[in-house]
């Protein structure tokens, strides 16, 4: 019972048209700030498809007259019929011609025939349209994302952006594949019908477009008031959600706090408003097919009774009669669904919107023209007078300087908050600062590309990130030409390999999703020799072994430091007991430097390091109750 | 499903008044094509005339009428009339209506049930007939010959030049043997003819006869359409209010169930301890209890409204077009078993790709979650290209599945269309066949396509079914499991109670635990005491089992062997509520819960003073944190704290367990976030505020445990050290090695 859920991507496949879009109302509310606007920039992007999208028109709007013809043939033949009935009860006429009728149903079973396989064809062709669009819509995005400052990420949700891939996209999605054609078909549908009923009868055309303004009228309101339930219940169910994971996500905090009851009780106060909005927002909107029904049957009695009072006048014959019923039933489906079309354009259109949006985003500032080639990098980093903050008002660093030196073991320490990892994302220009510079072999680095500016660099962060895929695929993500065994030769560096050996598939075990099926410390460790087989010139470790025992990092360190031999590296931590050896500690305070030296000359300072230091030590006075 | 059944007890009446709303609802629904096909039948056809039994008739005619009926019905048929004349007292108010009543008298038809009118239609069409049939005989002697032998008379035994009164005069007149004989020969040409035709061609002399009354008959023709659609027009708003009750009950129905489900679901899992948490994921367990109930609920909807209705759609269909024509109901056989191959077809084709394609969104989304949460990453090593061939290796796959399904579902419309235009062409082909062999009447056949539609339409209701019932079902099992998962830890049935007051001395005596269905303990033979007033450290790497032991003692799981003890009392003894109102705790994750920073540290207690909460926040080093905030304590916490950090995070935690004031304090590795200089003011206040609780203190920090009164030493789920640091440095291997990793040999001296 290990299932794993992602309550992220409760999202329903669209094809078979049972997904969001099911029955009667949609949460509506969503709407585009700029319809027009989207739509230009959306017809834009589908411009290579336009003679398929014509095709497809010109197919469906094809389909549906060929289908629109048929009841008044039907009709026709149920004519006929009725004139051979009724000659045969007075005894005149040759009763019923059943060589006309006959001929009647194959042009019409004809005619459906071909409205069927055009229909088809046009379904075809759309859906891969659709496809394809869907696919370049998911394409851009996930190089968009490539594309993008980190700022961006810094303040969006990860869902959010995730949203846009699955919910947006794929909206868009079943739009163009169902509610596009039926758009086409559904006005089609509208203006062959009208014309037919014109032809037979004008009265009874009136009458029943009549009608439709009432239905319109009704379905309104209904949706109306409705709408506000709906909203009530999205809000509510968004309450349980969040009470239920909270609770859930903090289980034993709840329960060694006796927290049940309380739980309990704020639990069924969201259920039971809920369950009101639930049921209101279910029934009114359960409202609108009765009402489409009654009103669509108050067009049929019409019909049947101004088509008997007519043909009694001998003005309508009773095939036309049929032929009407038929038309008055299909003419009330394309206009509910053109109602709620409308709809959910609106709904498309908005995540349609939010797409453009995001592929509209800021890009990185391009690359410099001519960039430096960063060869014979010896490992020299300055840095100037850096001063950067993440919002323009908020300076997080205040004039950082350094110069470091070809080979040296910098570690940068200071309280949370102080601008230690700021500092390294400034140094591989995940961030650019906001004046001073950053140079690397005299050179800075806005001169380099980014891509040849961060090949200089290893870089092993807190946060473990590992993809799902074999642990051997996720050590090569250093250097991906490395050979099995460089990959090997890393991992035993990094203290990692007798670890893999001890898992099921050595090398070629499998990280699940969360890469939760091994530790956060073995993760750090996976971690760090993917750094070591990518062989830089500049290593960081940002808090690399928070998590690894300390026995363990003793190890880790001895090798790498056999291993970063002349090369310069930079390393946070938090355990002072890592950096020891550092050939240059910065402590950092407020995004500032407030003491650099090695750890000794700090120490006989005793000053912010020395403090620092020792805290961590008692020296007896745990106890004291001074 | 099943599993759910019994949560649905108490809304039985609901569903039982449903389901006879819904009968009611497919009555109307499938009489409407029975009033349209009486409106082609009876209102165009016979021009509003339902049968052969006119509602009054001249004497003069009913004379002629009753000479071709036997004495039985003759009588029967009198009986049903009643004579008026001008002597009549109502004479003027019939006169209005029937002007001829000045000439002569009047049979005015009593008001008689529906079965005894069918049964004198059947005596009356026939006369009716006949008489009308003499009567053209005569008018017309050139078609004499014809209409007479279809009466079975021989025209050359009638002489000529005889007026028709006459020959009625005379053929009553005729000796009984030989009327008797006449009438034989004129009913089995009528049977022949059938009932049906008998009836459709009086009516015509019906309306001859109305006429002649002075009636007006086109009136009674548009009376008779008119009355006929406003009965339709009742029918349909019956049938609307039928639905709309049934929506009713049946949001009541699936909104009360998920709200009774959630409830209980909820209920069930805030009362389960770590073992059966274990068993399912927090996600899952999340998802059991939200999502998979609202498809429940959403299901029970279309049970109600589909599910129900469209078998009583579909039977009373085919009872109903049965009753129409049996020799056609061949046809709404083959169109239904036509559609539902078709449905079992696509569906075949598409479904392995369906639940493929699941798999494959997971996929998207994951490929696409990993490059957002490693964008660092993905930067530092170059390796966007990868991430996109990546993706889009996720992408087109994904595109290539959800193509080929959306083309084979795109298949389905169009046929199904063909299908129903088919099946109302045919028909209308062999109905026309059965129309002319005189079975049914135009207007039935119409009914009967009609009815044909709507059995199609219930099968295919059905169908839908098929897809949504088992993923519902799924969801159902999974809140099912949930339900009835059988809780482990229960709280005796006869508690005791702590004696107060309460000293807090904690006893681990012989205490294994090993997780369910794992080979090995976690922790094996613990044994220490942990004293009021004084400091026990647990340390030991990670995977040692020092969580576990915080997890026992507050009985989030039950030991295996040995026991916990409390002044002296098994914790399994008293209440678990009991038990946990004594400890105050710290998890290793700081968890907040959405509201305020004041309602956060009330979790502990609600009716703490003021006082306590601010000396809480100032053991806590979070008093400064909290004074800075503008709304000071009001200050808001989102959803598990995401707006305040880590170290905020813990030291908030902190204070709200020192809020508690307990006997027993457990902080489980909860300083990780704070720096050193935090972490020791922190303690020394901890220690001054809590100076008679018993705390245990769990890290792997040996700068944090060293001024302990006991340090227990873990690794791999033993004990194997005991005592103070300078004892342990002496005597563990263990603890001197996690200390010298940490620091140098002479700054621990």
């Amino acid at each position: 019972m290990s299932d794993r859920e992602k309550s992220t991507q409760g999202r329903t496949p669209g094809p078979m048209g049972f997904g969001p879009r099911g029955g009667g109302i949609q949460m509506q509310g969503e709407k585009p700030r700029d319809f027009k606007g989207t739509l230009k920039k959306f017809i834009q992007y589908i411009r290579q498809f336009k003679i398929q999208v014509l095709i497809v028109m010109i197919f469906a709007v094809a389909s549906t007259i060929f289908a629109i013809v048929g009841p008044k043939i039907i009709g026709k033949a149920t004519t006929k019929l009725f004139e051979g009935v009724m000659q045969t009860i007075s005894g005149t006429g040759n009763g019923i011609d059943f060589k006309y009728i006959g001929n009647i149903i194959l042009i019409s079973l004809g005619l459906y025939g071909a409205s069927a396989i055009f229909s088809y064809i046009q379904g075809w062709i759309m859906s891969g349209v659709s496809m394809k669009i869907t696919y370049r819509f998911r394409r851009d995005i996930s190089k968009k994302v490539n594309r993008m400052p980190l700022k961006y990420f810094d303040n969006t949700n990860q869902g959010e952006i995730l949203s846009r891939v699955t919910n947006d996209v794929d909206a868009i999605n079943q739009t163009l594949n169902q509610s596009l054609t039926q758009i086409i078909t559904s006005v089609a549908t509208i203006i062959g019908i009208l014309i037919m009923m014109l032809t037979i009868s004008r009265i009874m055309t009136l009458v029943s477009v009549f009608i439709i303004p009432l239905s319109l009228v009704l379905i309104i309101i209904v949706v109306r008031r409705s709408q506000k339930y709906f909203m009530q219940q999205q809000v509510y169910l968004g309450h349980v959600n969040g009470h239920v994971e909270e609770m859930f996500g903090g289980h034993n905090v709840m329960k060694a706090f006796n927290g049940e009851k309380k739980s309990i009780e704020k639990f069924n106060g969201y259920n039971n408003i809920l369950y009101g909005a639930a049921w209101k927002s279910q029934f009114l909107s359960g409202l609108m097919m009765p009402i489409s029904f009654f009103i669509g049957n108050l067009g049929y009695v019409a019909v049947s009774v101004l088509g008997g009072w007519f043909a009694v006048q001998g003005k309508m014959s009773v095939g036309d009669i049929l032929a009407f019923i038929l038309y008055v039933r299909t003419f009330m489906q394309p206009i509910s669904q053109m109602a709620n079309i409308s709809n959910v354009l609106q709904q498309t259109a908005a995540s349609a919107e939010r797409v453009f949006e995001f592929l509209g985003e800021e890009e990185e500032s391009p690359d410099i023209k001519n960039p430096v080639k960063p060869v014979s990098i010896s490992g020299s980093v300055k840095f100037n007078k850096v001063r950067f903050g993440y919002k323009p008002d908020q300076t997080i660093i205040k004039g950082f300087s350094a110069d470091i030196k070809p080979g040296q073991k910098i570690a940068l320490v200071g309280p949370t908050g102080a601008g230690k990892t700021t500092m390294v994302k400034l140094l591989m220009r995940f961030y650019d600062v906001n004046s001073g510079g950053i140079y690397i072999e005299g050179n800075n680095i806005k001169n380099f590309t980014r891509k040849e500016l961060r090949s200089i660099f290893g870089m092993v962060l807190q946060d473990t990130w590992l993809y799902k895929g074999t642990i051997m695929d996720n050590i090569r993500y250093g250097r991906r030409d490395a050979k099995d065994e460089e990959v090997i030769e890393s991992a035993k560096i990094a203290y990692v390999d007798h670890f893999i050996h001890t898992l099921a598939n050595g090398y070629n075990h499998e990280l699940n999703e969360e890469t939760s099926n091994i530790s956060q410390g073995q993760k750090q460790l996976i971690t760090i020799a993917r750094a070591i087989l990518a062989n830089p010139k500049i290593l960081i470790l940002d808090e690399a072994t928070s998590s690894v025992d300390t026995r363990t990092e003793l190890l880790i360190q001895n090798a790498m430091d056999n291993l970063m031999k002349d090369r310069t590296s930079f390393i946070i931590a938090h355990r002072l007991s890592t950096i020891r050896n550092a050939d240059l500690i910065l402590v950092m305070d407020n995004g500032d430097i407030v003491e650099q030296g090695k750890h000794e000359e700090l120490l006989e300072k005793n000053g912010f390091y020395a403090n620092l230091y020792y805290s961590q030590f008692e020296n007896g006075d745990y106890l004291s109750q001074d | 499903m099943l599993r759910l059944v019994k949560y649905l007890k108490p809304f039985t009446f609901l569903i039982f008044i449903s389901i006879v709303l819904l009968f009611l609802q497919a009555l109307a629904n499938l009489a409407l094509p029975d009033y349209m096909s009486n409106i082609v039948n009876v209102g165009i056809q016979q021009g509003g005339i339902e049968n052969a039994v006119p509602e009054a008739i001249r004497k003069s005619q009913m004379d002629k009428l009753v000479i071709f009926m036997d004495e039985e019905s003759r009588s029967e048929v009198l009986e049903n009339y009643t004579l008026k004349d001008m002597n009549s007292p109502d004479y003027e108010e019939y006169l209005k209506k029937y002007p001829q009543l000045k000439n002569e008298g009047i049979y005015i038809l009593n008001r008689i049930s529906t079965e005894e009118t069918n049964r004198i239609n059947k005596y009356m069409g026939r006369a009716f007939l006949a008489v009308s049939g003499i009567g053209q005989m005569i008018a017309d002697p050139q078609k004499a010959a014809a209409a007479g032998s279809m009466l079975g008379l021989d025209m050359t035994k009638i002489p000529e030049g005889m007026t028709a009164e006459q020959v009625f005069a005379m053929i009553k007149t005729l000796p009984e043997a030989q009327l008797s004989e006449l009438l034989k020969t004129m009913n089995e040409r009528f049977d022949d003819l059938g009932d049906k035709m008998v009836t459709q061609s009086a009516v015509g002399t019906v309306k001859a006869e109305y006429t002649a009354l002075g009636m007006d008959t086109g009136k009674v023709q548009s009376n008779y359409i008119w009355y006929t659609g406003l009965l339709m027009l009742l029918l349909s708003l019956a049938s609307a209010v039928c639905t709309v009750g049934v929506g009713y009950l049946s949001a009541k129905t699936a909104a009360g169930l998920a709200k009774n489900l959630r409830e209980m679901a909820f209920d069930r899992v805030e009362s389960f301890s770590n073992t059966e948490f274990d068993k399912f994921s927090t996600a899952s367990l999340i998802t059991r209890s939200t999502n998979d109930i609202t498809q429940i609920q959403m299901l029970i909807i279309v049970l109600i409204r589909m599910v129900f209705y469209a078998p009583i759609l579909g039977i009373g269909g085919i009872i109903l077009a049965l009753n129409k024509s049996t020799s056609m109901s061949w046809i709404i056989a083959l169109a239904v078993i036509v559609i539902l191959s078709l449905i079992m077809v696509v569906f075949s084709v598409t479904m392995p790709r369906f639940r493929r394609m699941q798999a494959l969104i997971d996929r998207i989304n994951l490929v696409f979650r990993e490059s957002l949460s490693g964008i660092m990453v993905i930067r530092a090593f170059n390796s966007q290209k990868f991430e996109e061939k990546r993706f889009d290796g996720a992408n087109t796959d994904l595109t290539a599945t959800s193509l080929f399904i959306n083309r084979a579902m795109v298949v389905m419309m169009p046929v199904m269309m063909l299908i129903m235009n088919g099946l109302s062409l045919l028909i209308v082909w062999v109905g026309a066949h059965q129309v002319a062999a005189s079975n049914i009447q135009v207007g039935d056949m119409m009914a009967f396509l009609q009815y044909a539609m709507l059995i199609v339409m219930s099968f295919l209701m059905l169908s839908i079914m098929f897809i949504m019932i088992p993923r519902a079902s799924v969801s159902a099992g999974r809140v099912a499991d949930v339900l009835e998962t059988e809780l482990v830890i229960h709280d005796p049935e006869k508690p005791r109670e702590f004696t107060l007051p309460i000293r807090g001395q904690v006893d681990f005596r012989n205490v294994s635990f090993r997780y369910p269905g794992a080979d090995i303990d976690v922790i094996h033979n613990i044994n220490f005491t942990a004293r009021p007033g004084e400091t026990t450290a647990i340390i030991g790497s990670t995977g040692s089992g020092k969580s576990t032991i915080t997890d026992l003692l507050l009985r989030f799981y039950d030991v295996n062997s040995g026991q916990i003890l409390i002044d002296g009392i098994d914790i399994r003894e008293v209440t678990q509520h009991d038990l946990r109102e004594k400890i105050g705790y710290v998890p290793q994750r700081s968890i907040l819960f959405s509201g305020t920073i004041e309602s956060n540290l009330r979790y502990a207690d609600e009716n703490t003073s003021e006082q306590k909460l601010k000396e809480a926040a100032k053991v806590a080093q979070v008093a400064d944190f909290i004074s800075e905030k503008p709304e000071g304590f009001d200050t808001g916490i989102s959803q598990s704290g995401k707006n305040v950090s880590g170290g905020q995070k813990q030291r908030l935690s902190i204070a709200r367990a020192l809020v508690k004031d307990s006997e027993i304090l457990i902080l489980d590795d909860c300083f990780s976030a704070l720096d050193f200089k935090t972490e020791k003011t922190l303690r020394k206040a901890l220690k001054r505020y809590s100076e008679k609780s018993t705390l245990f203190i769990i890290t792997q920090r040996v700068g944090t445990v060293m001024n302990a009164e006991q340090i227990i030493v873990l690794d791999k789920g033993k004990v194997v050290g005991k005592g103070t640091h300078r004892e342990l440095m002496e005597s563990s291997d263990t603890y001197r090695e996690i200390a010298l990793s940490q620091f140098k040999k002479e700054e621990l001296a």
